[in-house]
């Protein structure tokens, strides 16, 4: 360090250089909770106002806050916990992070540099822990390593494939005294995402495109993580190709687009199986072939050619075998296909998907999404959603739990727009919606942001109603509470001849899902029937000044259908309980 | 023709790197045959060699998913025909006045060292490849192997090509900007 830059750069404590390298890495929101040995940041931390500190209830829900937060707005979510047990408690939200390719930083205190080994009080050595759930993390014991480490950390979970980063800062560094400098440069010899994708690739890719009769874009969440929603629509636009998004791409391509067939997989729509399945070349933009998308791979789209773009080398290939491999980032992939295409097309060459198409769009018509009206006048989840979706409409921001209800909130919402859905897809984390609303709504103040629930999830974070009535964040939770683990119960009563071990959850006895809202602050409604659900959601739109929870009383045996059977083909769709689709072969 | 495969990977000297592969190891099923690690001539880069006993086609996964790590700067696949390797080898040999004499001359026979002498035994070191160990233990084993050490394989490229020059200048990224 040069005597010039030491003299203009005053003595600051490690906790103080903390603060300023959070704030020189652009942060305006940190979800956290203190202990015992991130104490000397929270000090600091008090007087910054840049940074605005909101106090969870449980260190999962803040890690969860900073996934929605990041979701919704696109820039790095924040999360800070203590040593142990509160670093533990980051574990979910980092594992869940890392599946879903989340830009995540979170910081954690770690016991003092002499006590680390010795296990000392709240001492767990997260750095171990979190190794095969993160993107990269680090131990500092050195306060003057403070502002590199935060930028290296902020640079590594934002750039190439998104993901989480953990900052493990031990109690003396924070506590021992340094100079802040924030580093004009980085050296990272080992880390250098390709964003750009090989002219030659793109040359191999566009050949087959116009080659293949049965094209069909595969888009998955990279595309929305990159930002590339708009270069997507103008390569389908182009081309008249047919797309599918799956479960992470929902709002990457309008759901109303009469291109779009849906979301493919397990609970796929039968048009967007069949895209898939029936498909000559699979252009994978952004998505990893996910087995929840491919079902059995030796019989996953056997006659198709793949294309497989990712900014991420080792998807290429991880699952499928692949013809023309692209490493690059979605938007820059999209943009030199098009680019080459319309060249191409500019010298007559172009593709003719027609057939296609109408045959797709064939089977969209002929099986549609759709569910039988439950007895007795019962309530159904998936109309609770499809009124939902009309009444708070595409401009609104959902977010969901897992099981059931995430389901339907795939196939029953309309999403035109990307990051308006926030779900836990890969890891799957029940209780991800409630925390995850709730830093999407920090994230984007002007939006309504739904919180859609089960019951069983719900319990499992709902402590963060709390957070969101004392902290002014205003979201509404559509508990669809079928009282029981519906996801499990519905394996249960396909595939364990209706034993329904474990699955009942009494939710419409305990708790008081009303009560329970009043309680923290809230409003709390309910609704029964369906002529009172437009009512009920109407009012809930109404409140903005507190959070809402409205408890949907729905039918307990609605299923979610279609569904390829776990490890079955995809040939083997079912679009409702013993009623298999038909393909008419001569439409192709 | 076996599926071992000889990997040269340069990393970062850093705490927790050797953790971070062992564990890329586990995680994703595949087995480590023998690793070595040690500085090279870079102060701040370390040299692993690993041997994997994969399929080509997981061999390709294990590459990507070690290139994903942030500190693993460069990863070459040894090719067998163009390349040396060496292990070494520590053994106790039992050898009383009867059989030292002819311990003795197995090591000899294969240019190995005797590094120290007890009354009933003999320590000695032994360096070459896998083959020329194994064969050198079949012949001692009669005698009686009291204790056994060995080191990982180290390998390196043929030729005056070196695999760590073009890595050892760090690349600055920027600093992602604040605000």
């Amino acid at each position: 360090m040069s005597e010039q830059s030491e003299a203009s750069t005053p003595t600051v404590t490690g906790a103080q250089s903390l603060v300023k390298s959070l704030e020189s890495a652009g942060v305006d929101t940190i979800f956290g909770i203190p202990g015992g040995a991130i104490l000397p940041a929270y000090d600091p931390l008090m007087d910054s106002t840049q940074i605005r500190h909101i106090l969870v209830r449980h260190e999962q829900a803040g890690g969860h806050a900073a996934q929605g937060y990041a979701a919704a707005t696109g820039r790095v979510g924040v999360c800070m916990a203590t040593s142990g047990p509160g670093a533990t408690n980051l574990v979910t939200p980092l594992a869940d992070a890392h599946m879903d390719s989340v830009p995540l930083v979170a910081v954690t205190g770690q016991v003092g540099a002499s006590m680390i080994g010795t296990d000392a009080f709240q001492e767990a050595d997260i750095r171990g822990i979190t190794m095969p759930i993160t993107k990269h993390n680090f131990l500092v014991t050195d306060p003057a390593d403070i502002p590199v480490k935060i930028a290296e950390a902020f640079h590594i979970a934002s750039t190439g494939r998104p993901g989480p980063v953990l900052v493990d800062i031990a109690k003396s560094a924070l506590q021992a005294s340094t100079t802040f400098r924030w580093p004009t440069e980085l050296n990272l010899p080992g880390y250098r995402p390709v964003t750009r994708p090989h002219g030659k690739q793109i040359r191999e890719a566009v050949k087959l495109i116009l080659e293949s009769r049965k094209p069909v874009l595969y888009v998955g969440g990279g595309v929305i993580r990159s930002g590339a929603s708009r270069e997507l629509r103008l390569l389908a636009e182009f081309t008249g190709m047919p797309v599918v998004t799956t479960l992470m791409a929902l709002g990457a391509f309008p759901d109303s687009h009469p291109q779009h067939m849906g979301m493919p997989g397990m609970h796929g729509t039968v048009a967007a199986v069949a895209a898939l399945q029936k498909s000559d070349l699979i252009i994978s933009l952004g998505a990893r072939f996910d087995d929840r998308v491919t079902g059995n791979l030796d019989s996953f789209a056997p006659h198709a050619k793949v294309i497989h773009a990712d900014i991420d080398p080792a998807e290429i290939g991880k699952n499928r075998p692949v013809d023309v491999p692209i490493v690059g980032d979605a938007r820059e992939v999209i943009d030199e296909l098009l680019a080459l295409l319309t060249s191409q097309a500019d010298a007559g060459h172009t593709g003719d998907y027609e057939g296609w198409v109408a045959f797709l769009s064939g089977v969209k018509g002929r099986y549609p999404l759709g569910y039988d009206a439950p007895p007795d006048g019962a309530l159904a989840p998936q109309y609770v959603l499809e009124r939902l979706s009309d009444i708070a409409g595409p401009d609104s921001v959902y977010c969901s739990g897992v099981g059931q209800h995430q389901m339907w909130s795939a196939h029953y919402v309309q999403y035109e727009h990307p990051r308006t859905w926030i779900n836990s897809g890969g890891l799957g984390t029940m209780g991800f919606s409630v925390p995850a609303a709730m830093g999407a709504k920090v994230g984007r103040p002007d939006a309504t942001v739904w919180s859609i629930d089960g019951d069983g999830c719900f319990q499992m974070t709902n402590q963060e109603l709390a957070t969101c009535a004392i902290e002014g964040i205003p979201i509404k939770v559509a508990v669809v509470n079928n009282e029981s683990l519906g996801m499990v119960r519905q394996w249960q009563s396909l595939f364990y001849e209706g034993r329904y071990s474990n699955t009942d959850l009494h939710s419409k006895r305990i708790p008081d899902f009303v009560k329970l809202a009043d309680a923290y602050g809230c409003v709390g409604l309910s609704c029964e029937t369906p002529d009172q659900v437009d009512a009920t959601i109407e009012k809930a739109m109404e409140i903005n000044d507190v959070p809402v929870v409205v408890d949907f009383r729905v039918h307990r045996d609605a299923m979610v259908w279609p569904m390829v059977a776990a490890g079955s083909s995809n040939d083997d769709i079912k679009y409702a309980r013993d009623l298999a689709p038909t393909f008419d072969e001569d439409d192709l | 023709m076996s599926d071992k495969h000889t990997l040269s990977v340069l990393v970062e000297n850093k705490p927790g790197v050797l953790a971070r592969i062992a564990a890329l190891f586990s995680r994703r099923g595949y087995n480590i045959d023998s690793l070595a690690v040690g500085p090279t001539e870079h102060p701040e880069i370390s040299r692993m060699t690993i041997v994997v006993d994969v399929e080509t086609s997981p061999m390709e996964q294990v590459v990507k998913q070690l290139n994903k790590l942030v500190e693993v700067i460069k990863i070459v696949e040894l090719d067998p025909t163009n390349s040396v390797n060496r292990e070494l080898v520590m053994v106790k040999v039992r050898a009383d006045a009867e059989t030292r004499g002819q311990v003795l001359d197995t090591v000899q026979l294969f240019r190995a060292k005797v590094i120290d002498v007890a009354p009933d035994a003999v320590t000695i070191q032994i360096t070459g490849n896998s083959g020329k160990i194994a064969d050198f233990l079949r012949v001692l084993e009669p005698y009686g192997i009291r204790e056994l050490v060995q080191s990982g394989m180290v390998a390196i490229g043929r030729g005056s090509r070196s695999i760590t020059e073009r890595t050892a200048r760090p690349v600055p990224v920027p600093v992602p900007a604040a605000g």
